[in-house]
């Protein structure tokens, strides 16, 4: 993964395990990924596939049950592993930051949402107390909440749930981080909501050329707000690619079959086709090399040899694949062609 | 001890899957036993005290109300395990002998509030209404008071008799019973299988009685073992103070009391080894009521 | 504000309502003739006529029930036969010692139980963690009297640290002048430490009894609410946001933790009430349980009815101040007042 000359954040083939009663979650293994300053990179895959985790590893807010077990993050040519436990608290919330899904429950339900942000802002800046209060009205101004004074002393269950979200994105922008991290930040709002929230991000990742990593479902969604895409399955990252490239010619077949399994690829319901099988057991002991080819139609003998990330061709460096039997450019441009 | 109804405890039907659910039931039981080896303690502790009040008359060394069967006051000795009171009994038969009294008490309260209780509780919870406002504002009324305090009052005011022991106990235990069946039976009021049975014709009452009663009773079973250790504390109480029981009776409660003001000039055992006794019955219930609750209810496990 | 305390006031009626009528069922349910109890067991039939007559037992029963409550409310709560004096009377005058007991017992309980909980959630597996289940189990199977009874026997007959476990002051310390009843704080308000201290020695154990019985729900609650907290996606947000594990811990999990401990803490005072009528005869703590004690063994009607429905309404009063704690802390709680 050397197609940044510069990453702000890099994740270098980071391994991440669960001990749990029932096994060893190993839940990320050899996942690379980088982000370049201003840049919005989507991350996508089902559920259970590891996105929070590797955000969550990356932020350094892990479950106390996980072991990073190989494999380093660096954030501005900083290692982030080596680092203590307060000098990582004091980067989180100031050079990094993230927001959650279900916005109603991820904010303080018996704190004023003002006070919340004024937390951050006593941990992260000298502020003193008056100068904290008008800089926190200022920040729920900057994420468009009408009435931001009044709204400073509101609670989160006197807020809608767009609002709510505003407020953690509010809440995690105070610091003007460098890096935000959105890990479904849409999850459980309407769809008009949905798109003002998106809208918000996007002004201000690029206002301040924040780096963007938005963890989504939608394919829809990274499709439009992201300039590249990493497709996640099974603890793996199986393709990155430019948005447009990857979209137009998916190499790898989980991403050929993710794109066919979302409505945005497909021309209609009846070319919607679910993805067989379900994700392998990370639990097991015997998890082949690519933990798709259990699921895989173009599964071959190759496919049992160790796997890395590559460029997809010799004309893509910026295009790269975990996979022995790719798609051919050509074939699924061609398919794509056909429902456009 | 834990007051909280469990309210929403899965509805499923407990005959839809038998063979399923029992080998769920002994993998659970397995677990928990596994987990927590104080569970098997208990159940042996329980097995223990059954034995003891069922066969505490052919056990004990001694008549428990005979005066001078040793000297009074004797330290344990190996004729008297336990020693002897004021009276020269001996103390280790009249704690065997006591055991069946003090059990009885509580099982017999804790019946009377689970039937009382459960039967209210599924009435209010399933046709709501004017039963449903009345019954819970007894219930509400009976835990505005501090509730060994009210049943120190009942029996006050109804007489000082064993009866009137066991109806103050079950009284104060009323509310706990009457709220879990309720909210059991009001999750379940609408569930498919309830719908199903009112369908093929069966009238409310039936209904009621065999498809909703049965599927309340596993949080019922663990309300009541949760509530049993409570209950003997409760009665024990109430004869440490001088209600119910009457002397010379053997009672763990008023051979404390007995014992108490001889513990200030050393002679521990009189109040000692009743006491202990107490505090192991009720240890006993009280985890067996935990290990039931995580074998009913694993979803509560703490 | 005062607005929602004012509410809940109003909604401790139906309670206060509730608990004076089982209280007059409870007085017109005395076995055999209620006024043959009231006039004594010496009572001639004319007396026993009398008593009739004046208790208002030959009118109906609402009739009686309204004379009742305007006795109530006038402050007749009747005679105590054993010393003759107003039952009200004697109650206020013994309910300082018995409050100070309740109250130190649950300032021990909770400053044992809080921390422990918090502790014991925060390291979930550790020894501190195995601690608490241990106490929690254990604590809720103490018979209150006999713990008192153990802990006055080692520490006082084994050990010799404790004065004699009889009443709140040794024999040869005087009682403070009253200001408060509490003789802890009159006795500092006198500058009297010799009796501060004696008030605070007689004092210990009979508190550790009662702390020991309620440390169990507490520490317990305390315990299950604060792993609740702290696997909330809220306190994910304040980690990510870099807090300090202080404020995440204070600021953030504890003050939502409060919440269900609040909640339990209306059945620990029901524990805290029912207990304190146990330990107080055990270490002969002249308050109002024993009062209600030596009333009982005398048959002696008025002062036991008298007691229940002061601790009744001492209950809902403890409730209500619950409620209105709850309010402080939970901002939705305070809108739905
Ligand atoms: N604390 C944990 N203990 C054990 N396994 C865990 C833990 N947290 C996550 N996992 C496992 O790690 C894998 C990845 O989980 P993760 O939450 O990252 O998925 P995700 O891609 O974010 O899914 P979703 O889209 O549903 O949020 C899953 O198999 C999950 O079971
Ligand atoms: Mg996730």
């Amino acid at each position: 993964m050397n197609a940044l000359s510069n990453p702000l954040l890099e994740v270098d083939r980071l391994a991440v395990e669960f001990r749990t009663r029932g096994g060893t979650v190993r839940a990320l293994e050899n996942v690379s990924l980088a982000l370049a300053e201003g840049e919005t990179v989507g991350l996508v895959g089902e559920s259970g596939s590891g996105k929070s985790v590797l955000s969550f590893a990356a932020m350094g807010i892990q479950d106390a049950a996980a072991r990073i077990t190989a494999g380093a993050i660096r954030f501005a040519g900083q290692d982030l592993l080596a680092k203590k436990g307060a000098a990582m608290k004091a980067l989180r919330g100031r050079e990094m930051a993230m927001i959650f899904q279900n916005p109603r429950v991820a904010l303080n339900p018996i704190r004023q949402v003002g006070r919340q942000i004024e937390d951050v802002l006593a941990r992260h800046t000298d502020l003193l107390p008056a100068a904290r209060r008008a800089r926190a009205i200022e920040c729920l101004a900057e994420v468009r909440i009408p009435d931001p004074e009044r709204r400073y002393a509101a609670y989160p269950f006197e807020l809608s749930g767009g609002m709510c979200q505003r407020v953690m994105i509010a809440i995690a922008l105070a610091c003007k981080p460098r890096l935000l991290i959105a890990d479904e930040p849409t999850t459980g709002l309407d769809v008009t909501t949905q798109a003002a929230i998106m809208r918000l991000v996007r002004e201000l990742s690029a206002e301040r050329r924040m780096a963007t990593l938005l963890i989504t479902h939608d394919l829809g969604m990274a499709r439009e707000y992201c300039d590249r895409i990493a497709v996640m399955h099974a603890g793996h990252i199986v393709e990155v690619g430019p948005t447009e490239a990857l979209f137009a010619a998916p190499r790898h077949p989980y991403t050929e079959r993710l794109i066919a399994a979302t409505p945005v690829g497909a021309a209609s319901l009846a070319e919607l086709a679910a993805i067989d099988g379900n994700l392998p057991d990370l639990r097991r002991a015997d998890l082949p090399a690519c933990r798709f080819a259990e699921r895989c139609p173009r599964r071959g003998a190759e496919c049992e040899r160790p796997l890395a990330l590559a460029p997809a061709g010799a004309s893509s460096a910026t295009h790269l694949i975990a996979c022995h039997r790719p798609l051919t450019a050509a074939a699924t441009e061609a398919r794509h062609a056909a429902f456009a | 001890m834990s007051a909280t109804p469990s309210a929403a405890t899965t509805a499923t039907p407990v005959a839809a899957t038998q063979s399923g659910a029992v080998a769920l039931w002994w993998r659970n039981l397995c677990y928990v036993f596994g987990e927590n080896p104080l569970s098997a303690i208990a159940a042996g502790l329980f097995v223990f005290f059954i034995l003891l009040a069922a066969l505490g008359p052919w056990l004990v060394p001694y008549d428990p109300l005979a005066s001078h069967v040793g000297d009074p006051l004797s330290p344990p000795s190996a004729a008297h395990w336990f020693g002897t009171d004021a009276l020269g009994r001996d103390i280790l038969s009249r704690v065997v002998i006591a055991t069946r009294l003090d059990l009885g008490i509580a099982v017999a309260a804790v019946a009377l509030s689970f039937v009382v209780g459960g039967l209210m509780g599924a009435f209010a919870g399933y046709f709501g209404g004017w039963f449903d406002r009345i019954s819970t504002r007894v219930s509400d009324t009976i835990m505005a008071f501090p509730l060994f305090v009210l049943a120190m009052g009942i029996v006050a005011a109804m007489g000082n008799t064993v009866a009137n022991i066991v109806l103050a106990t079950a009284i104060i235990n009323l509310p706990f019973y009457l709220r879990v069946a309720r909210a059991e039976v009001r999750v379940r009021r609408d569930a498919g299988f309830v719908e199903a049975a009112r369908l093929a014709g069966n009238g409310e009452l039936r209904v009621l009685f065999h498809h909703l009663i049965p599927n309340i009773l596993p949080p019922m079973m663990v309300q009541i073992s949760l509530n049993m250790g409570w209950a003997i504390l409760n009665a024990a109480g109430l004869s440490f103070i001088g209600l119910g029981v009457r002397p010379p009776e053997a009672e763990w409660g008023i051979m404390v009391a007995e014992g108490a003001q001889y513990i200030v000039s050393g002679e521990w055992w009189i109040a000692l080894f009743p006491g202990l006794v107490l505090m192991l019955a009720v240890f006993c219930f009280n985890l067996l009521g935990d290990s039931l609750r995580d074998l009913i209810d694993p979803r509560r496990r703490t | 504000m005062i607005q929602a305390i004012l509410k809940r006031l109003l909604g401790a009626v139906p309670a206060i309502i509730g608990v004076v009528i089982v209280t007059f069922v409870l007085t017109r349910a005395l076995p055999g003739d209620p006024a043959a109890y009231f006039a004594g067991p010496a009572g001639s039939t004319e007396a026993i006529e009398e008593i009739r007559v004046k208790l208002g037992l030959d009118r109906s029963l609402p009739e009686q029930f309204v004379s009742y409550v305007g006795d109530l409310v006038r402050g007749d709560w009747g005679n105590s036969l054993t010393t003759g004096q107003p039952v009200l009377a004697e109650i206020a005058d013994r309910l300082p010692a018995s409050l100070e007991l309740t109250l130190v017992g649950l300032l021990l309980a909770v400053v044992v139980a809080i921390p422990l909980g918090v502790l014991a959630a925060t390291r979930p597996g550790s020894w501190i963690d195995h601690l608490c289940r241990g106490i929690t189990t254990a604590g809720v199977s103490l018979p209150t009297f006999f713990t008192g009874l153990l802990l006055a026997y080692v520490f006082y007959f084994l050990l010799g640290w404790a004065p004699s476990p009889l009443g709140r002051l040794d024999p040869y310390a005087t009682a403070p002048d009253f200001v408060t009843g509490f003789y802890l704080i009159d006795s500092l308000i006198a500058g009297d430490l010799e009796t501060f201290a004696s008030a605070a020695k007689q004092l210990i154990l009979p508190a550790i009894t009662l702390a020991l019985f309620v440390l169990a729900p507490l520490a317990r609650m305390t315990r299950a609410s604060m792993l609740g907290v702290l696997s909330a996606d809220f306190i994910r947000t304040a980690r990510a946001s870099g807090l300090r594990p202080t404020t995440v811990l204070f600021t953030y999990a504890f003050r939502n933790a409060l919440l269900p401990v609040l909640t339990t803490l209306g059945m620990v005072f029901s524990f805290l009430l029912g207990s304190n009528v146990l330990v107080e005869k055990v270490f002969a703590w002249p308050g109002i349980g024993s009062f209600a004690i030596e009333a009982l063994v005398a048959s002696d009607y008025a002062p036991v009815q008298g007691f229940v429905l002061a601790m009744a309404l001492l209950y809902v009063l403890l409730n209500l101040l619950i409620d209105v704690a709850y309010g402080l802390v939970d901002p939705r709680a305070r809108l739905e007042a």
